[in-house]
């Protein structure tokens, strides 16, 4: 028996089918999601080589990326995403797949329906067409993006050919300060690390702010490991883990559900098992945090200013710097709650889940949204859409002139119809802020949600610990 | 998939860091079913205006790139999504090798499934191969694979590292799927043992 073993090596190791003498290894993958956009390709070549799909059991289909979030009884407009949808229902058909289509009530984004259904599930290694598939590692599963070579890889195999990722350890200590969310945290985690700073590694979160997450902040951040680099994050399973999992639709039951909860209490990192790379942040540090450029390394405390390219040594970054400011139409020194938005979004697989929708709805309460914006609200499923409804949350944001949306991944990438017009800028509660991300010419600055609709109101940046509940 | 084993070609300098995956195919472009036409979409917005036409100074729009088929750019290329639509785009247009001093994981992944060469150098070395590409047609490189080394214009050498197994499986043009199916009486026992050890882990439905 090797020495102490971090939760990652453990995971790995548990799905080692082989190991060539160079290295490379064979991995099993226990749970695969398939959407509409990175999958077409891989069903094609499973057609022109007559292979099957080794286990339907294990596979999850769900249109998430192109599908409208309005007007759905009228089925999709825009012919090219149709033929997408389309195409994913038919292969679900030829290859025995489960789908749940966008009449039912349990689709939407994949990374918010995994969890949703207990399909994702700790120890488990997990893989989707789709680099946020990192999200899943709130669990303690081993979930990475894939290109769509490898779906059809693990589509007629269930397996990947994989090396091992370096181990790295990002320690949050202390707990964080009322009003500073999962995502102000990984913004700020990003914004320390860089977003190369986990390229080649596994990312394990942990630390007392870490663990008194609950479920959906622990999603939010390892849903943006990928920001940092590192293609999947981990934190480690328990009781908060459990408890989400215990009834869920495809969670084990019963005696399975006992032994499974016993082998699971075994995955936390062994004490002094060894990490290549580790980053400490203080939690007390952390403020609410915005981006101001077109990286999501590009961060800024709200309370702060838009950084001067005049001042960055480096040849490179500050060419880079540069031109983000020029795309955003921003100037150094400019303070960040001066900057007037035209849109916000909350959703995407980083923020949509019910505990988002209720910290935004807290901020939206009784107030209205500036008169100049368009705000867009967009659950991450039709089940979190449900749950909003049955809590009021509807309402609270339709009384206060949001816009309330059908489930899917929206204008987090505009490849359906919401998405921002050149010179447009967003608030927005997603992952990226890449040029043209939202849209072509498109500006966006992440947030939290709450953030994010308390921007709607002001109409520009603003800080929500100046709103009283 | 495709063979690699040596290029010969005029390599393109985008001396830029961070380039995302957005930037190398934005989303609007991912919608088709198929693994091709991808390449007037390729780095579309530094390419064309908002009208659509061309920006003459983009460098694949200058007469001497117009056929490059190397790359030499900026660390962190790739980052962001993990769309194969990525390195498709480049493949398409008729980019087959790219080089900078790093890349992100799963577009390096996407890339080598589709038979092309990325390589990693330091950032000294890229500086020397950025000057070189500047100097237009004449900026022609050859990468040897099996020889692990790149020749400049000036007939210099560069050698370069690669994973073991991916330079085989570049070098034959090997399918992944076929040599994993070789070892499907492996993945076999794997399933029935973790059936019976985690009874939770299958038939999920």
């Amino acid at each position: 028996m090797a020495g102490p073993r971090t939760l990652f090596d453990k995971i790995w190791d548990a799905h080692l089918v082989d190991q060539q003498a160079d290295g490379t290894c064979l991995i099993f993958i226990d749970r695969h999601l398939v959407h509409e956009v990175t999958s077409p390709q891989a069903f094609d070549g499973l057609r022109n080589t007559g292979r099957k799909v080794r286990r339907p059991d294990l596979t999850l289909c769900v249109p998430d990326h192109n599908v409208p979030t309005e007007n759905r009884d009228k089925g999709i407009e825009e012919e090219e995403s149709r033929i997408q949808v389309d195409a994913l229902t038919r292969n679900c058909e030829e290859f025995g797949l489960t789908l749940f289509g966008m009449d039912d009530i349990r689709q939407g984004i994949c990374h918010v329906i995994g969890p949703e259904q207990g399909f994702t599930l700790p120890g488990v290694t997990m893989v989707c067409g789709d680099s946020h598939t990192a999200t899943h590692g709130a669990f303690g599963s081993l979930a990475f993006g894939i290109g769509t070579s490898e779906v059809e890889h693990v589509l007629a195999t269930q397996t990947l050919i994989q090396t091992k990722a370096k181990n790295m350890l990002v320690k949050v200590e202390g707990a964080l300060p009322v009003g500073i969310t999962a995502k102000d945290m990984i913004l700020a985690i990003i914004g320390k690390i860089g977003t190369a700073g986990g390229t080649g590694c596994v990312i394990e979160y942990a630390g007392e702010a870490i663990r008194n997450l609950d479920m959906a902040g622990r999603m939010t951040v390892c849903n943006m490991s990928i920001e940092g680099g590192a293609r999947a994050g981990l934190i480690a399973p328990d009781e908060t883990t459990f408890e989400y999992l215990k009834g869920r639709p495809m969670s084990p039951k019963g005696a399975t559900w006992e032994a499974a909860e016993a082998y699971w209490k075994t995955l936390p990192s062994d004490p002094g098992a060894k990490y290549d790379i580790e980053v400490v942040l203080n939690a007390r540090d952390i403020t609410p945090m915005v981006t101001w450029g077109t990286s999501p390394e590009d961060v800024v405390a709200i309370t702060g200013a838009v950084p001067d390219p005049a001042k960055i040594a480096d040849e490179g970054k500050r060419k880079k710097m540069e031109r983000s400011l020029a795309y955003m139409g921003l100037k150094p020194g400019m303070a960040m709650q001066d900057v007037k938005i035209d849109k916000m979004f909350i959703g995407s697989c980083t923020n949509s889940r019910i505990e988002d929708l209720r910290a935004a709805a807290v901020v939206a309460k009784g107030r209205k949204v500036a008169g100049h914006v368009q705000a867009l609200v967009v659950p991450g499923s039709g089940l979190v859409k449900e749950q909003a409804e049955s809590e009021g949350l509807d309402k609270i944001f339709t009384d206060a002139g949001f816009e309330w949306r059908d489930a899917g991944c929206s204008m987090c990438l505009a490849m359906n119809n919401d998405r921002l017009k050149p010179g447009e800028r967003a608030a927005s509660t997603s992952n990226r802020n890449f040029e043209g991300r939202q849209g072509p010419g498109g500006r966006t600055h992440l947030l939290s949600p709450a953030m994010a609709a308390a921007a709607a109101i002001k109409g520009h940046l603003a800080d929500v610990r100046e709103f009283d509940a | 998939m495709e063979k690699f084993n040596s290029l010969s070609g005029v390599a393109a300098p985008l001396p830029m860091v961070n380039i995302d995956t957005d930037m190398i195919i934005p989303a609007r472009f991912l919608k088709s079913i198929k693994r091709d036409g991808f390449g007037p979409s390729l780095f579309y917005t530094l390419r064309y205006d908002e009208q659509g036409k061309e920006r003459p100074e983009f460098i694949l729009n200058q007469a001497a790139y117009r056929k490059a088929s190397i790359l030499v750019t900026g660390t962190n290329f790739g980052c962001g999504s993990s769309r194969e639509h990525a390195p498709w785009a480049l493949d398409n247009f008729g980019i087959r090798c790219v080089i900078a001093p790093d890349f992100a994981d799963i577009f390096y992944n996407n890339a080598f499934k589709n038979g092309m060469l990325l390589i990693r150098l330091p950032q000294e070395q890229i500086d020397l191969l950025t000057k070189d590409a500047e100097n237009g047609a004449n900026a022609t490189f050859t990468v040897d694979l099996t020889a692990q080394e790149i020749t400049r214009p000036d007939g210099g050498k560069i050698k370069f590292d690669i994973d073991p197994f991916k330079k085989h499986c570049l070098l034959n043009g090997l399918d992944d799927i076929g040599l994993t199916l070789q070892k499907d009486t492996k993945i076999g026992s794997y399933e029935e043992k973790m059936t019976v050890a985690q009874p939770w882990l299958s038939a999920v439905r």
